[in-house]
């Protein structure tokens, strides 16, 4: 993505609710992650310039948070599961397969811009463990097979 | 007729909004399908339940879209022999009836969308008797005749935190849950709000009374959007109905009622982490004392509890302190719930009476293990928690009892493992865990949880010296000293009881390079038994090196040199051919 698209206004509503109330910077951050994919430089200056917060300090929090994101992501966003109960069912031969898959590593974007893997911490379906979330679905049960046909599936879904 | 398909996370990962997508597809008419939250048999998702006019319960399990037909034919004639295959076995059905449910009373049961299917249950009476009834004292001392301890893992008592928040000075004071969850392998608090977030709502309204607090806040951790939604829902129901606002129930308390989402760090479960994020800050804990019930959210009093702790309130102003308090051992009251998962047959939340032993729930209700392996030990309380051996299943449920074998209670999670899982992988599974999630604020924390990681990452490759036991525990006891927070105080705990529990492992990896468990892949080595080989040739297809060679009906032989150990002919195998040395 271009940073140069980056469109501010899109920053009006959420800055015009929080920017005056104390404490709201990381839901801030959080809206803007929602709008943008991840949390563009510019943002992160209009957000300083709007609550008064500065910019390293809106860094400080960005960062010590593995929700946020400084770069944009792919068009399908890949959350691996690293939870124990996943762990104990072999989260990792499913990391191994998807690494194959995509050629890329933890927290990469593929060449395509279609999949960006993140491994994440408990989703909480456990009882479906290996698990992971694709967007906003979750996918169960997990075996390399499975996981083949999801990854495939959906990179036919995105040329139609 | 009526349908109830089970929508809990669990639930619609399992396919539960498609069943209900094709039930919609197949004629079945929507004023007779409505949803509830988890059930808590999570293996058996998705679960359908069809009860008849006489609200007798037919339950379906593993049901997916091509069974849709069938449903809407039994739901059309009464005639069920079309869903047979279907139904939820005797055994199954065993799960739900061995457990006493109080926190997830409602949970499976009740549309958690809807505030009068929690009223028509009773919900709400609590908190009506305790504003009208009742005053704060009062209620303070029935929660502490009923024993209840915080269920976050700490397991302190509930009253006396009420009562020193509200004997503390002040006229602003804060009422927070915490619904950060972060132990991977539990979603016991996950499942209370996704399937009865009312529930939550009444117990932290009759906290706030309790403590004098004007200000009610729940913490939810951002991988849970089901349950942030779900509460968000709820909150605004309760509001339009004046059950949270002004002058609540026409009595002097007035409450309102916020939801932040964490955005994804494990320390912010500690309490002042959680508050300084709360403020928006990076959560970083801060020295106690003073307390957060002195100075806590924005330097008020606050009072924290987890959300099942919350989820027992209203029972127990209903029911009276002494009914719960009848459940348990001397030093443990009431229920306990327990997310169990891994190598266990049933996996799912299981709340029984504290006392009952592990046996009970692993395999009494959880059904032993799932594979052919003999069970090995379970971990109880994540990465603060620990492992306990076989040898100590039928250690019994109670704060101290657990405390004795090296892990904790914790807040419920319980991940069974068998002898397929190797216990120096899982003191490394951990650390790595806390070492990432470390704040950095303290050096013991910081630099010893990373010190204990590279020594764990050492033995596991077969790179471990003599004396490495001896040096981890010395390190150990010192991060346990020398830490700021619980966080790193607990951090030690999983490489202690695996130590002391399963010195032989680790021994047998620095000693003789060898992986009992078979999970190291550095340890390990893969080869095919030419008698049971019958050539198929998949295991070659599937491996990404070229290192099977072979023809056709022949049987084929693992290159050693070239093998990278990924295992993927191993689990490809029909023929049990391939084993792991
Ligand atoms: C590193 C760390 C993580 C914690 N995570 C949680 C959590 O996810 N949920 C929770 O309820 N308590 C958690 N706690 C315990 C809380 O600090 C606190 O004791 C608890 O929320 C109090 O509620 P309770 O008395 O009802 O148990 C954690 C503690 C530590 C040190």
């Amino acid at each position: 993505m271009d940073h140069k698209t980056v469109d501010l206004s899109l920053l009006d509503g959420v800055l015009a609710e929080y920017a005056s109330v104390k404490g709201s910077l990381i839901t801030i951050l959080q809206h803007t992650q929602d709008i943008y994919g991840y949390l563009p430089r510019e943002a992160i200056e209009l957000i300083s310039e709007k609550t008064g917060i500065a910019t390293s300090e809106i860094m400080g929090v960005g960062t010590f948070y593995t929700q946020f994101r400084f770069e944009p992501v792919g068009k399908y966003l890949i959350m691996l599961c690293q939870g124990t109960a996943c762990h104990v069912n072999s989260s990792e031969l499913i990391l191994q397969t998807i690494k194959d898959e995509l050629h890329i590593e933890d927290g990469q974007t593929t060449e395509d811009g279609l999949f960006s893997l993140k491994c994440v911490a408990c989703l909480g379906c456990c009882s479906l463990s290996p698990v992971m979330m694709i967007n906003e679905d979750t996918y169960g049960s997990l075996t390399p097979e499975k996981t083949k046909k999801i990854l495939k599936e959906l990179r036919e879904a995105a040329q139609q | 007729m009526r349908i109830v398909i089970g929508q809990g996370s669990c639930g619609i990962a399992a396919g539960a909004e498609k069943v209900r997508k094709a039930l919609l597809a197949a004629h079945v008419n929507p004023a007779d399908v409505s949803i509830t939250g988890c059930i808590g048999m999570c293996w058996l998702e998705p679960i359908v339940d069809v009860y008849d006019d006489n609200n007798q319960l037919t339950r379906l399990v593993r049901v997916n879209e091509n069974d849709a037909a069938a449903i809407a034919s039994f739901m059309e004639t009464g005639d069920s022999s079309a869903v047979e295959s279907l139904k939820v076995s005797e055994e199954d059905s065993e799960f739900l009836s061995k457990q006493t449910r109080i926190a997830l009373r409602n949970c499976g049961i009740i549309n958690p969308e809807q505030i009068d299917a929690y009223t028509a249950a009773g919900g709400y009476s609590a908190l009506k008797k305790a504003l009208c009834d009742l005053t704060p004292e009062e209620v303070i001392e029935i929660i502490k005749t009923s024993g209840l301890a915080g269920r976050g893992g700490a397991g302190f008592p509930t009253w006396f935190k009420w009562n020193a928040a509200r004997q503390s000075a002040g006229e602003e004071k804060y009422l927070i849950c915490n619904a950060d969850e972060g132990d991977p392998g539990a979603f016991m608090d996950r499942a209370v709000i996704e399937s009865d977030p009312h529930n939550l709502i009444e117990g932290m309204l009759i906290g706030a009374y309790a403590i004098g607090a004007k200000h009610a806040v729940v913490y939810v951790r951002a991988e849970y959007p089901l349950a942030i939604k779900r509460l968000k829902n709820a909150i605004a129901q309760a509001t339009e109905k004046g059950i949270i606002g002004e002058h609540i129930f026409g009595s002097d308390f007035s409450c309102d009622f916020t939801i932040k989402a964490g955005a994804g760090a494990f320390v912010c479960g500690e309490e002042t982490a959680l508050i300084e994020s709360l403020e928006g800050h990076r959560g970083m804990p801060r020295l106690k004392p003073p307390f957060p019930a002195q100075s806590g959210f924005w330097r008020k009093p606050s009072n924290i509890n987890n959300v099942e702790t919350f989820a027992n309130v209203s029972w127990i102003i209903n029911n009276g302190g002494e009914a719960f308090a009848a459940m348990g051992t001397d030093g443990s009251k009431g229920t306990k719930v327990f997310a169990v998962t891994g190598k266990v047959k049933r996996s799912g939340l299981v709340e029984i009476p504290m006392g009952k032993t592990l046996r009970d729930v692993i395999f009494d209700i959880g059904g032993g293990m799932k594979t052919d392996k003999a069970f090995k030990a379970v971990q109880m309380g994540g990465p603060s928690g620990g492992c306990i051996p076989a040898n100590l299943i039928d250690t019994v449920i109670d704060y101290k009892a657990l405390g004795a074998t090296g892990a904790i209670m914790g807040s419920g999670g319980m991940v069974v493992m068998d002898e397929s899982t190797c216990m120096v992988g899982m003191a490394k599974f951990f650390l790595d865990f806390t070492a990432k999630e470390s704040c950095g604020k303290c050096i013991h924390c910081r630099i010893g949880t990373k010190r204990m990681l590279e020594m764990l990452e050492r033995i596991t490759k077969g790179e471990g010296k003599e004396g490495d036991i001896e040096l981890l525990e010395e390190l150990c006891y010192s991060i346990k000293d020398g830490a700021l927070c619980g966080l790193g105080q607990t951090a030690p705990n999983p490489v202690l009881t695996t130590i002391k529990y399963f010195r032989d492992e680790y021994e047998a990896h620095i000693k003789d390079q060898k992986c009992p468990a078979g999970e190291c892949s550095d340890l390990i080595e893969y080869k095919i038994i030419a008698d049971k080989c019958r050539g198929c040739t998949l295991c070659a297809k599937n491996c990404p090196v070229d290192a099977i060679s072979g023809t056709v009906k022949n049987p084929h032989v693992i290159n050693t040199e070239k093998c990278i150990k990924c295992g993927k002919c191993y689990s490809s195998c029909r023929f049990d051919a391939i084993v792991k040395e």
